[in-house]
């Protein structure tokens, strides 16, 4: 299977072209933030304040990182289950997001707002944490520091494997892969 | 009486959680190496061996296997001729997941209260699980919990008319319903009987079971076996990309209940199943 090679932050002309299935490589800037980075970005929006990072094109990873040991970068760092961010998703999409890395299904209004906004979704592999963490080059905690592995991280990644699980025209990989009996 | 001094068993506890997250046992890394080779679908392939690859990753370079190095759940079996001496034995218990989460370099998962969610920095307390046996030896069985999984688990308080059909869908359901949330292949524990929290507790231990470790009722290894199979024609598969491998194992544990119920608790786990024993 060929892999297409990715750069973050993504350009739309490149998201159109993804596929279901797609397997990628990605490399660039990447965001990491899960549960209560969400929560904090979704109150500062409501408070009429900024977000702590320019979303726009750019892509949020939901992983929260094992410490690193002296000498490493980052300690394991895969993917976390993406439902779990689902109430909040939308409107960062609205707001720009084009990209999310996690695991797992996501809500009907997230495949809408990922359609109407030419996004896109993609997993990487879920319990892969050691092997994932050698495709982060550099890991810098830019907000929401006493959140621990929580806090949002700006992440410089290469060639980081992911699968297109959700493309912009909202075909969702897990779906057509369901609809499959294995014989 | 023998006596044992509690620091004993902060010192094991200690060492057990960092080996736990570092390095999966020995029985779970060939059920992936079988499942590589069972998996027919190139995707499923593709992720069985970058499973394996990670688990050498994690040994020689020292990374826990996944992030999610888990809530610390404690089997503790003690002889009840043994006499613990120096403290408070739970004390001890999360005093060494303390030592081995700080030490260890793993991931601090734990909130001190459910709805206002400050993270206790430590990883404690550790989930505990304590029984009195004969004797006068002490067995710790560790198995650090990850929550994707875990959050897909689920309890059915069945009728006893539903039978075993209506065991074999309860399972299956749950199975479904965490599809690739929970980091497929899947471990399955299931617990039947007793009431609401054995049923989970039961299931909860299933999974400290080795993978290859078939129950010694012939209905239930039967019923293992059965729902092993049918799982895997679910075509969930590994990472939940379509394939044949959707669990590696089946492990039901089952006690007596009442004549009125048949509890089904379903304790989903993933493919890093961390479970280690020691005896003291
Ligand atoms: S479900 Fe298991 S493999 Fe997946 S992130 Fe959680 S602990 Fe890791």
């Amino acid at each position: 299977m060929t892999e297409i090679r990715l750069s973050s932050p993504l350009k739309e002309e490149e998201i159109l072209k993804l596929k279901a299935g797609d397997r990628v490589s990605l490399s660039g800037i990447v965001y990491s933030a899960r549960d209560a980075a969400h929560k904090r970005m979704e109150e500062a929006l409501s408070a009429g304040k900024e977000l702590p990072f320019d979303i726009k094109n750019n892509i949020i990873y939901y992983m929260g990182p094992s410490p690193a040991r002296p000498g490493q970068v980052i300690g394991a760092a895969g993917p976390t289950t993406a439902s779990r961010m689902d109430k909040y998703t939308p409107r960062l999409l609205d707001l720009g997001l084009k990209g999310m890395i996690g695991k797992g299904k996501r809500t009907e209004e997230v495949h809408e707002a990922i359609v109407r906004n030419h996004a896109v979704y993609f997993a990487a592999i879920g319990g892969a944490g050691a092997l994932l963490s050698k495709c982060i080059k550099r890991s810098e905690v830019i907000a929401y520091d006493d959140l621990g592995t929580e806090a949002i991280r700006r992440l410089e990644i290469e060639d980081f494997p992911c699968i297109v699980v959700i493309d912009p025209t909202g075909k969702d990989l897990y779906r057509l892969t369901s609809e499959t009996v294995v014989s | 009486m023998r006596e044992i001094k509690v620091s004993e068993i902060t010192g094991a506890i200690r060492d057990m959680c960092i080996e736990a997250n570092l390095r999966l046992s020995g029985d779970m890394k060939e059920a992936l190496l079988a499942a590589e080779n069972e998996e027919t679908s190139e995707n499923g392939k593709h992720i069985l061996r970058k499973l394996q690859e990670n688990l050498d990753i994690a040994c020689a370079d020292e990374i826990p296997i996944c992030q999610d190095t888990g809530m610390a759940v404690v089997f503790l079996e003690a002889g009840q001729d043994v006499h613990f001496a120096g403290g408070p034995l739970e004390d001890a218990v999360n005093e060494g997941v303390r030592l081995g989460y700080t030490e260890g370099f793993l991931r601090k998962s734990v909130v001190d209260d459910p709805l206002l969610r400050k993270n206790t920095g430590d990883n404690t307390p550790a989930v505990i699980h304590e029984r009195i046996v004969e004797g006068d030896r002490v067995k710790i069985t560790l198995a650090p919990k990850g929550f994707g999984s875990e959050n897909m688990s689920r309890i059915f308080m069945l009728k006893p008319a539903e039978g075993i059909e209506g065991v074999k869908n309860a399972i299956l359901t749950a199975v479904k319903d965490a599809g690739p949330n929970a980091c497929p292949p899947m471990v399955v524990g299931v617990g039947i009987g007793g009431d609401f929290e054995k049923a989970a507790i039961l299931a909860k231990e299933a999974l400290t079971r080795k993978a290859d470790d078939a129950s010694e009722l012939p209905h239930i290894r039967a019923l293992e076996e059965e729902l092993k199979g049918l799982i895997n024609q679910t075509g969930i598969g590994p990472g939940g990309l379509g394939g044949r491998i959707t669990c590696l194992a089946v492990k039901i544990n089952t006690y007596p209940t009442h004549i009125a119920g048949l509890p089904v608790a379903v304790n989903i786990c993933c493919h890093v199943n961390r479970h280690i024993t020691r005896e003291l």
